[in-house]
């Protein structure tokens, strides 16, 4: 009985007062804690930071991988599916062609994996202190960004080269629209990611599948050909493809080969803002008792 | 009384145990597809009902309240709930029911150095750190020479500190959760590692915390001395319930005492030994007096036996009895087997199914005067651990007539021998 009093008492002391914090059992689904993250600048920009100066510690060329990687895979590419296969690159310069594809889809590529492994790796760490988790995710797509901006500086580089050299390249307007291609990029990677990763703490397997995936949606993505060689049937089949309108628009805005087709676009960024939410949720979900199932 | 700033109020915590779900997605499928057409499950096994694990309940409707200022110690043994309800409080995982509310910012130290990478320097991990813990650029802009200087590592501030020991590791990770100046702080077993000097500076930083800036702590460890020097109030927990709430000197005597068990003497109900230590079973576990009386004080000068009661429902090979003598604090004093000696080495090599008593005689003029805990081990060496239970009985060891007892003050030292000195003149 004097249990039961008590129990009643600090009830009234719980609704009466002003908490800065209630733990309880579930969330609420929207209650996604965006200022939080807000908050959470400066850890996301170490996390960035983090990433940046490990990942090539004790590695003889160090950041000069950023600028290897896209070069021996666009040097490849040109080879097999220009020289070899032959397919058709709108007419632009096999090399930029390959390399706009190359730099393009890595950025997409790596945002989806390394976030689609974010509770995997981070387990022991989330499993000793709480900080809003979404930081994760997002100080990679942060560092990816650098990356990307370093592989695309590159690519401007070869761009003028081959401009120097008489080729006949056409970069228009449509490259204002470059931020918003990049935020799409980032939201499609993030939100596909973190709904994996918040599957993978229960199934193991997806992120086999994300990895090789990844590797797969390339083929269907107009990186390595471009949509107009393709029969008006299969134009239509890559159109499902989010990524598809928004790798022909960078390749237009740029070189001046492929298209620009807004509403693809459009289709491309409600698919985005949905997969987003969805994500967001998930992950929320999944963050409050992940740690009971690592 | 001040309003409390935290207040848990019947929180449950509950994990499943075994499987969840078959952790592939195949195998999941697979379950669901014969569930649809209405077989049975082709991956359970025969006589198994369902794949569901047992659920355990960590944390079985605890409610207390913490005031601002109070460091409140958290005693239990292992698996009573104690790092569930930390767990809880610093939102690495949520309760199954009830509800925590809690006023102020927290930290956790869950074991220290979180989130360091053993690639960035010592100053690089200080701003990660401090970042994962909740500090912003500026805070620790502004602390770092404090951080600093309490860690002691200056000279290897800018080497990565995968080449630093795990004294530097720990104190540099110590010293950025010291400076984080949470409202509460929470901390788990962080003075496990780290040398002596290193742990006395961290308890005189915890009360430091508590005492001058009116902090509350929440301090788990199994270092009762520790528990006893920094707390006023503690709680216990048993199996996931809040058995008591007192004063700390209180709640360890009552953990120390095994709780209900009684003295001199800890009798292991059925329901209280592991299925899986069968054939082992455990009965009972005393300490003997010279006249063959169960006491839970023994005279320093006198002779004492353990005895280890337990029954075997199968024959056994290669069963051993240890015992495991340590200080309240912790510190071993000794282990030994029942089949130490060649002889009973080769005697008992395999024992038939059966009833047995295992006993040792402990010698005259040997332990110092305090508390001590006993535990017991059955085991076949490298195959097989039957049952163990490391805090099984405690007493105490009284000093009267021990040698020096002229002088009326405390001795340190596990052991009181009686030295045989000469004192010559030249």
């Amino acid at each position: 009985m004097a249990k039961f009093a008590m129990a009643k008492s600090d009830r009234v002391q719980t609704s009466s007062h002003n908490w800065d914090m209630v733990i309880g059992p579930q969330r609420n689904l929207f209650d996604l804690r965006l200022r939080e993250l807000l908050h959470s600048s400066d850890l996301i920009m170490l996390f960035v930071r983090r990433d940046f100066v490990s990942v090539y510690k004790q590695t003889i060329l160090g950041p000069l991988w950023y600028l290897i990687q896209p070069l021996l895979t666009t040097i490849i590419f040109t080879v097999i599916f220009g020289n070899i296969a032959k397919l058709p690159t709108d007419g632009l310069p096999q090399f930029l062609f390959y390399m706009s594809g190359t730099v393009i889809w890595t950025y997409f590529a790596s945002c989806l994996t390394k976030t689609s492994d974010t509770f995997v790796t981070n387990a022991s760490l989330f499993g000793k202190v709480y900080f809003p988790r979404l930081t994760v995710p997002i100080s990679i797509l942060i560092s990816n960004l650098i990356a990307f901006a370093i592989q695309f500086g590159f690519f401007l580089a070869f761009m003028g080269y081959f401009a120097l050299q008489g080729t006949q390249l056409h970069p228009n307007w449509w490259i204002l629209l470059t931020p918003v291609l990049l935020l799409m990029m980032a939201g499609l990677g993030l939100g596909f990611g973190i709904i994996v990763s918040s599957l993978t703490t229960k199934y193991r397997d997806l992120r086999f599948l994300v990895q090789f995936g990844a590797q797969l949606l390339m083929y269907v993505t107009p990186v390595i050909y471009p949509t107009s060689s393709l029969s008006h049937r299969f134009q239509v089949l890559i159109q499902f493809n989010p990524m598809s309108s928004v790798v022909e628009a960078f390749r237009y805005a740029y070189l001046g080969g492929g298209t620009v087709d807004l509403v693809q676009l459009a289709y491309s960024f409600g698919i985005m803002l949905v997969v987003i939410i969805i994500g967001v949720i998930m992950f929320n979900r999944v963050e409050a008792t992940f740690m009971d199932t690592v | 009384m001040s309003d409390p700033v935290i207040i848990a109020e019947n929180i449950s915590k509950a994990y499943r145990l075994g499987q969840f779900g078959s952790g592939t997605l195949t195998n999941d499928l697979k379950g669901w597809w014969a569930k649809a057409r209405g077989k049975p499950n082709p991956l359970l096994k025969i006589g198994q009902e369902e794949l569901d694990g047992k659920t355990l309940w960590a944390l079985r409707e605890v409610s207390f309240s913490v005031e601002p200022g109070l460091v409140l110690g958290i005693i239990g043994r292992n698996g009573a709930g104690k790092s569930t309800v930390l767990k809880i409080l610093s939102r690495v995982t949520a309760p199954t029911t009830g509800h925590m509310y809690v006023k102020g910012r927290i930290a956790s130290l869950l074991e220290v150095g979180t989130g360091f990478h053993p690639e960035l320097t010592g100053r690089e991990n200080i701003y990660l750190n401090g970042a994962i813990l909740g500090m912003k650029r500026g805070e620790i802009d502004r602390k770092f020479d404090e951080i600093l200087d309490f860690s002691e590592v200056e000279q290897f501030i800018d080497t990565p500190v995968k080449r630093y020991s795990s004294g530097m590791y720990v104190r540099l990770a110590f010293a950025v959760a010291a400076h984080l100046e949470p409202e509460i702080l929470v901390v788990d077993e962080v003075l496990a590692v780290g040398d002596v000097e290193f742990q006395k500076k961290c308890l005189g930083k915890m009360g430091d915390v508590a005492r001058e800036e009116g902090r509350t702590v929440l301090f788990v460890s199994h270092n009762m001395s520790a528990i006893l020097r920094l707390t006023q109030e503690s709680i216990v927990l048993e199996k996931g319930h809040l058995v008591m709430r007192a004063s700390t000197a209180e709640a360890v005597d009552y953990y120390l005492s095994g709780g209900n068990a009684q003295a001199g003497e800890r009798i292991w109900d059925v329901d209280e030994v592991p299925p899986d230590a069968t054939p082992f079973r455990p009965i009972s576990l005393r300490l003997l007096d010279k006249a063959g009386k169960i006491v839970d004080t023994v005279r320093s000068t006198e002779a004492f036996k353990i005895e280890m009661e337990y029954a075997l429902s199968a024959p056994l090979t290669g069963l051993r009895i240890g015992i495991y003598l340590s200080t309240a604090r912790g510190e071993y004093v000794l282990t030994s087997f029942d089949t130490d000696d060649q002889k009973h080495f080769e005697k008992h090599g395999s024992r038939p199914a059966g009833h047995y008593v295992s006993g040792c005689m402990l010698p005259p003029d040997f332990l110092n005067g305090g508390r001590y805990t006993l535990g017991v081990n059955a085991s076949s060496y490298r195959v097989r651990r039957y049952f163990m239970d490391e805090q099984a009985l405690t007493f105490n060891v009284d000093t009267s007539g021990a040698p020096g007892m002229q002088w009326a003050e405390p001795r340190p030292g596990i052991l009181r021998p009686r030295l045989e000195w000469k004192i010559e003149t030249k």
